[in-house]
């Protein structure tokens, strides 16, 4: 696997980081006594791929010391194939000097509004070549290049810090498509509207504590799947797989089929397949060889699917992978890691949904989220929100949070905004495994309205 | 093969050879790790790495740029100097970038262990075969990872600064689980001697037996006993707010608070590579000696940490805390080293009326950033006290607390230890009693 990445950022007016990196390696998995070992090296030689190889084996044998069962994994077919995503315009290619002027006049126009203390702007491009090869005789190079753009304006004033980020926290968007991407965020012309929605929420009144209806934008929907289905369907969770560190899922194998998850209008597929978008899911086949799927998730309010291996699959009696086996790098081993977990849009625009709406807060952007290991519990706060009464806003409100129980919470969902309004979002931070791997993840949503959610605890005294 | 000293600066000389920036400068890094994991009672996953990387900054008329390749061969040396370069040349120069730090002295330190260095995975894996054990002794499902490893770091720069570091690394940690409960135990050392991997298991199979069928209790505010791994996973949430750079960007909650009497007068904090319980190197990201520096004494903001560009344009001295250049945050106390008391975790049992002992928390994510408002999840091991006594188990918890609250109603503390968590790095902190530690909801388990 060959990585190069690009990350050019400014704050307050100057560069801050202009910096790449290139990294190339070999990881070797095998299954030796029954049991799983993998040693990576970046000594490509004849010599340091043997050794390496050797490594991995002598790891296995020891792993059999600590075994049950011989490891089984379910039936796949020989592939050999190639796959490029789709990138009209190598974000390599454009000159450092293009991305830095863009990413300065960005913060100009941030901090031309009086009361933005900090103007940070950043563009973040990776590129993967990958050939994964395997003793079944596949043989599958796939190439991906993602890029990330956004920026954030700080506000500090009396005994308060503010944020806005656009057009999502976390970097921005991310996506797997070219620097194509970033004339479609129309950064520059974005940025005075954050900046002052920035200051203006030192002026604007807290968020209510009580029990109100709630909508979530797009981009806060989508960390909303991401924490509350997207994680607790990964099948090694609910095996006990990551029980030490990550966490494990409530949705035990009894649950399925079985579980109303959500209201009847909440369909959530997880898709990895080039036809949903160009999502930091979105590959051609997983890191076991396995090609991308569709799974459904959510049907109809019915958790129907989760995320699987050739291996877990097997262990819950499934034919098939559902090919969501996923690495960070060369040196890394690929776990179940979310594709593209997508929530399937509605009906109707954002403002009809504002408009139906009696006694509500819309909320935008995250700034804070939390969930227990078990993914039942959580609580999200976001940077900005907007009181909503008889069908309109009425007012701005700071320090939004909210909190539930992830079934009651995706039980109480009544609308759903249609396609005009639903985006595939990045999030390229998915923590997961130990040694830690950081992965892309791709979530779909349109803006929703949840009924009677407990919001503003954070601040309850 | 891990790197050595000589070797780094034959790397780095040949880099020079390449190199027409004014100034440049060279990480050079080395790794080999391996990571034993089990759960279910087996070793699910097991793994070992190798490499290293070249990273390269390089200054060109006040233009600074940095590229990296974990490829050492000459046209990979000389490709990312040129890469380097190039994004150097096209940005708009920084008046204030300062020139490299000349050489620098530094106090050593041995954090390189022979015997963790060289730890096989059979040797993990014994060790994880005695623990599953024990854990089917007591009807409980072992989980967790055992990990040893060694890297090693040279610094240098064509002002003729040299820096190198050696390390080994080991942890291991325990999740016990129960049918209708969990506990948990971690301990990391630069020596794998120091684990005792049997005395973790015991520990964490005490708490998965002891908190069975735990009770749901009213969320509100209790007295809390915080361990010392729930102690460091709240406090790595404040301390990058030290960092002089964060202050003068006002992005710190300590932006207007310095040396004021902001704590509890009982709190003392300092940042200390070389207190014995630390890990890491004796120089910064530039190369700079990291210096011990005061944070919080007897409650009041004593001190933040500078990088020396941080140092330079807020009229400070620079304190060997800088991050590798460039970087947006600036610098961090990465070694906190905090005071404790004389009290036991268990006296501090014994002196709690009606309280919670927390063992372990998860999730932590800051929700206010001035007020310092932190959110998480009790996680592993959360007990009922009355009367001095642990009763029950309880369901777990959410909390909403402001720190700089919580460090002004803390009641005892026990002598400090080097601890580990899974939201921040390891430090050296006490167990803590706290009053009026606020729990806004509860879960199912």
């Amino acid at each position: 696997m060959d990585i190069r990445q690009r990350y050019l950022s400014t704050k307050n007016g100057q560069p801050a980081q202009v910096r790449e990196a290139e990294s190339l390696g070999l990881g070797v998995r095998v299954v030796a006594e029954g049991a799983w070992g993998f040693a990576a090296t970046d000594d490509l030689s004849r010599a340091g791929v043997d050794r390496t190889a050797a490594q991995a084996v002598s790891i296995a044998r020891a792993s059999a010391l600590c075994r049950k069962r011989a490891v089984s994994l379910a039936p796949e077919t020989r592939v050999v194939d190639r796959w490029v995503a789709p990138c009209r315009l190598d974000p390599f290619s454009v000159p450092v000097s293009t991305c830095l002027d863009l990413l300065l006049k960005v913060d100009a126009e941030l901090r031309r509004v009086e009361g933005v203390t900090l103007a940070e702007a950043v563009l973040d491009f990776r590129h993967s070549e990958q050939l994964f090869v395997s003793s079944l005789g596949s043989e599958i190079y796939q190439v991906k290049t993602q890029t990330g753009a956004g920026f954030v304006a700080t506000s500090f004033l009396g005994n308060e810090i503010q944020r806005r980020s656009y057009p999502n926290s976390f970097g921005g968007q991310f996506q797997t498509k070219g620097y194509e991407l970033v004339a479609e965020l129309d950064l520059v012309g974005q940025a005075p509207r954050i900046a002052e929605q920035t200051v203006a929420l030192h002026r604007a009144a807290q968020c209510p504590s009580g029990v109100k209806d709630i909508i979530l934008g797009s981009a806060q929907l989508g960390l909303q799947i991401h924490e509350s289905i997207g994680h607790p369907i990964e099948l090694d969770r609910v095996l006990g797989s990551e029980a030490n560190y990550a966490g494990m899922s409530f949705l035990t194998l009894e649950k399925l089929g079985q579980l109303q998850y959500g209201s009847s209008i909440v369909n959530v597929v997880a898709d990895a397949t080039p036809a949903h978008g160009p999502g930091l899911g979105t590959f051609a086949y997983d890191d076991e060889g396995v090609p991308a799927q569709a799974t459904p998730v959510i049907q109809d309010g019915l958790f129907v699917g989760y995320l699987t291996s050739r291996e877990t699959a097997v262990a819950i009696g499934q034919p098939r992978s559902s090919g969501a086996m996923r690495a960070e790098a060369w040196n890394r081993i690929p776990l179940i890691r979310m594709t593209n977990v997508s929530l399937r849009p509605g009906q109707g625009t954002l403002e009809e949904l504002i408009a139906s709406t009696d006694d509500g807060v819309y909320m935008e952007t995250n700034r804070s989220w939390s969930i227990d290991d078990r993914r039942y519990n959580f609580q999200f706060g976001t940077e900005i929100g907007w009181e909503i009464k008889g069908g309109k806003i009425t007012r701005l409100l700071k320090n939004p949070t909210y909190a539930g129980i992830t079934t009651e919470f995706w039980n109480s969902c009544d609308a759903i905004c249609g396609p005009e309004a639903w985006t595939l979002w990045g999030t390229p931070n998915c923590g997961k495994g130990q040694p830690p791997q950081t992965m892309g993840t791709g979530h779909g949503a349109a803006p929703a309205r949840f009924r009677q959610v407990q919001v503003g605890v954070a601040y309850k005294d | 093969m891990i790197l050595t000293r000589q070797h780094a600066e034959e790397i780095f000389a040949q880099l020079l050879k390449y190199s027409t920036a004014d100034e440049t400068e060279a990480i050079i890094t080395s790794t080999a790790y391996a990571l034993t994991r089990f759960a279910n009672n087996i070793i699910h996953q097991n793994v070992a790495e190798e490499g290293g990387s070249l990273s390269v900054r390089v200054v060109v008329d006040r233009r600074m740029a940095r590229a990296s390749t974990n490829k050492f061969d000459e046209a990979s040396i000389r490709h990312t100097c040129e890469a380097a370069l190039a994004l150097a040349r096209h940005q708009p120069p920084d008046p204030e970038l300062l020139p490299m730090p000349g050489p620098q002295t530094f106090r050593g330190v041995r954090r390189f262990h022979q015997e963790t260095a060289q730890l096989t995975p059979q040797a993990r894996a014994e060790t994880v075969r005695r623990v599953i054990t024990r854990a089917r002794k007591d009807g409980l499902t072992a989980a967790g990872v055992f990990s040893s490893g060694c890297f090693a770091m040279g610094l240098f720069n064509s002002r003729g600064l040299g820096a190198f570091h050696e390390e080994t690394v080991s942890e291991f940690s325990v999740t016990m689980l129960g049918e209708s409960s969990s506990g948990w135990a971690k301990k990391t050392s630069p020596n794998c001697r120091e684990l005792q991997p049997e005395v973790l298991a015991d520990r964490a199979a005490r708490k998965a037996r002891g908190s069975r069928e735990p009770r749901e209790i009213a969320p509100g505010k209790y007295t809390v006993i915080l361990e010392p791994a729930a102690v460091l996973d709240l406090l790595g949430y404040l301390f990058s707010d030290f960092g002089g750079l964060a202050i003068h960007e006002k992005r710190s909650c300590l932006t207007g608070r310095v040396g004021q009497q902001v704590f509890g007068a009982n709190i003392n904090v300092r940042d200390d590579v070389y207190h014995p319980r630390q890990s890491g190197a004796p120089f910064d990201g530039e190369g700079m000696p990291r210096q011990r520096v005061a944070l919080i004494e007897q409650g009041v903001v004593k001190g933040v940490v500078y990088a020396r560009q941080t140092a330079h344009k807020t009229g400070a001295e620079p304190t060997g805390h800088g991050l590798p250049l460039p970087n947006e945050i600036g610098e961090a106390p990465l070694n906190i080293v905090m005071e404790g008391g004389k009290t036991s975790v268990q006296e501090m049992v014994r002196s709690t009326e009606r309280g919670l002992l927390v063992t372990r928390l998860w999730y932590i994510r800051e929700v206010d950033p001035y007020q310092k408002i932190l959110t998480g999840m009790t996680r592993d091991g959360t007990f009922r006290i009355e009367d001095g006594k642990l009763q029950h188990g309880v369901k777990n918890l959410r909390f909403n607390q402001s720190m700089i609250e919580m460090l002004g109603q803390v009641e005892m503390m026990s002598p400090p230890e080097r601890a580990a968590g899974e939201e921040t790095f390891d430090m050296v902190v006490p167990a803590m009693q706290v009053r009026d530690f606020s729990f806004s909801s509860l879960t199912k388990f």
